[in-house]
């Protein structure tokens, strides 16, 4: 069974307090790595066997019209075996 | 003249709204998220809460909800519509008003009274105030930071589409102090602090709220 992964990020251009937070927590925590943190969603989709160009093309548009928003997110689709 | 409140699974302020409907002169009348018909009402409120538990994005189930599908349509055709808080997100995620509602800056939930400044009264939902009037009404969210493209701000400026702003310190991060927005007609409003709350001085920081209930009115009788 293979899995149709969306991951879903807020634009580059779109203030993300969450991550924000995250990013001043980590130095708290002892770790020094981070320069800055997006936080973002990830949704997974299974299909039954390998997911045809059809499925791949309606799980583009649903994450369109519901899994973001094109306002503020981009949404990146990609099959994970 | 009918005013139909719409009350989603996880609605919270339709009584208040549909009691500040009737403070103002209107008749209110209940609409159901799963109805499949306005009930002949003259104007809409999408009132405020955590609709579908705010699943995904505040509003972002609504949208698909079969009243909204009437809403939009409606409201495409001049019926006056206004979402408060909740209700505001519902209207960005329908794409009647552009833009976004996003986590408050400070990440915390705000619960307080907000000065706000009336900056166009012109639309079906302001007209009872004069413009640069100063408000005091509740303003109570998690997601109130409005956030939209450089492209989309200067145009909501320049076509005068800003219809509150938050008067002092921003208490959310949104955008030039944006409170409340209209869409190009001037029937749909959204704004993220509550009138609703603000129609009696005994539960309410001040009665300053129940303009927007009473400017309905004004807009049927034109």
């Amino acid at each position: 069974m293979a899995k149709i992964v969306v991951d879903v990020m807020l634009k580059p251009e779109i203030l993300d307090p969450q991550g924000n937070a995250v990013a001043s927590a980590l130095p708290r925590l002892g770790f020094s790595f981070a320069k800055s943190v997006r936080q973002g969603k990830r949704f997974e989709i299974e299909v039954d066997g390998e997911p045809t160009a059809d499925q791949l093309a309606e799980v583009e548009k649903a994450a369109e019209v519901l899994l973001s928003n094109p306002v503020i997110e981009n949404f990146v689709v990609r099959v994970e075996k | 003249m009918r005013v139909g409140v719409i009350t989603f699974p996880g609605t919270l302020d339709d009584r208040d709204a549909a009691r500040a409907v009737v403070a103002g002169g209107a008749e209110a009348v209940s609409l159901w998220h799963a109805d499949a018909d306005l009930k002949s009402v003259d104007a809409v409120i999408l009132p405020g809460g955590f609709s579908y538990g705010d699943y995904l994005r505040c509003g972002a189930i609504s949208r698909f909800a079969p009243v909204m599908q009437l809403v939009i349509e409606a409201a495409g055709k001049g019926m006056p519509v206004l979402g408060i808080c909740n209700g505001f997100q519902v209207l960005c995620e329908s794409h009647l008003l552009p833009g976004a509602l996003t986590r408050n800056s400070d990440l915390h939930f705000l619960c307080r009274d907000q000065e706000i400044e009336i900056v166009n009264n012109t639309t079906a939902w302001t007209s009872s105030y004069k413009t640069g009037e100063k408000i005091v009404i509740p303003l109570k969210n998690g997601e109130g930071s409005f956030q939209c493209d450089d492209l989309t701000l200067a145009m909501l400026e320049g076509e005068g589409r800003v219809i509150a702003r938050y008067v002092g310190q921003n208490p959310n991060g949104s955008r030039n102090l944006i409170a409340g927005i209209t869409n190009e007609r001037g029937n749909v409003v959204g704004l993220m602090p509550h009138p609703e709350h603000a129609i009696d001085e005994l539960t309410g920081p001040s009665a300053q709220g129940l303009g927007f209930f009473t400017s309905i009115l004004n807009a049927m009788v034109k």
